[in-house]
């Protein structure tokens, strides 16, 4: 399985993600954000964490405009994977390929620490690793991470299961406690809480290291 | 010829960033106000002289880049 990591100026999990994503067994690209292509055989793309951009204009607006994000939303448009983790959620509402937008925290605060997430479908190959209803404990790190859709489309997400993740104690005012949501292929995904960083003991815990055994072992086998 | 764009948050969606500045004018002693709606002001210098191109042009970078239209509105000035 191989992964590739956009790297853009301000990024600052790149390699937290391309760790994970090899110490699960994937061989891993990192791909700077002015190329406009994606090594050849890419079967996930992960967009970073970080402060794309200095988060100027809005958080995640320049990088998706930026080359490199072209070939990420024509890879999602051809059915490959996507997984957008935190700044990479907001770049991925921001170039359309998942709906609503991140909005500054309702306390206005940056939030930096462990919250208890549920795992609100299993049906999906970031999620077959847990069971839905699950509880784990993942870090957040953000000032936008307040999740914003009109109440048509949180209707939609919820009819279609296509929200993945929930707070179990709403950190940050998101809209009905959402903390990740799949595209309508369930290929892409965005969630602003860490797995990456609860990927093995030295992080003090482990249970963001089943997203990426499972996708690994799902996308090996594709 | 100069743009100028304003872009405001929706009216449906809250302003965090616009309540904390009410709360911070009532602690001042600024009583009586409603509400306060914190926005963007984008001035733009442009080598197009015909008016409506220029309006053209920059509405279609609000489309695509200066607006994110699931949230934000955004109006357009051109002098």
């Amino acid at each position: 399985m191989h992964a590739a990591v956009i790297v853009f100026p301000g990024s600052n999990c790149d390699r937290d993600l391309a760790v994970a994503f090899e110490r699960a067994g994937a061989k891993v690209s990192m791909v700077w954000h002015k190329d406009t292509a994606l090594p050849d055989g890419v079967d996930i793309i992960g967009v970073p964490g970080g402060f794309s951009f200095g988060d100027y204009l809005r958080c995640g607006a320049i990088a998706a405009n930026s080359p490199i994000c072209r070939s990420v939303v024509a890879h999602a448009e051809k059915g490959g994977y996507v997984l957008g983790i935190c700044n990479g959620f907001q770049v991925l509402t921001e170039t359309g390929l998942l709906p609503g937008v991140l909005l500054r925290n309702a306390n206005l605060k940056y939030i930096c620490k462990p919250v208890d997430l549920r795992i609100d479908t299993a049906d999906s190959p970031f999620t077959a690793g847990y069971d839905a209803g699950q509880i784990i404990t993942v870090p957040i790190a953000h000032h936008d991470g307040n999740y914003y859709a009109d109440p048509e489309t949180l209707k939609r997400l919820h009819g279609d299961a296509r929200v993945a993740f929930t707070y179990v104690d709403n950190p940050n005012g998101s809209a009905d406690d959402i903390a990740g949501v799949l595209s309508s292929n369930r290929r892409v995904l965005g969630m602003m809480p860490h797995p990456e960083r609860m990927a093995e003991p030295l992080h003090g815990g482990t249970q963001g290291a089943p997203m990426f055994d499972s996708l690994v072992a799902q996308l090996a086998n594709a | 010829m100069k743009a100028r764009v304003h872009v405001m948050l929706k009216s449906g969606v809250l302003d965090p960033q616009g309540e904390a500045v009410r709360h911070a004018l009532g602690q001042l002693g600024f009583d009586g106000v409603e509400g306060v709606r914190q926005g963007k002001v984008i001035e733009l210098d442009l080598a197009e002289t015909d008016a409506d191109t220029a309006r053209a042009t920059v509405t279609e970078m609000c489309e695509k880049l200066l607006a994110n239209t699931v949230i934000e509105s955004y109006s357009v000035e051109i002098a």
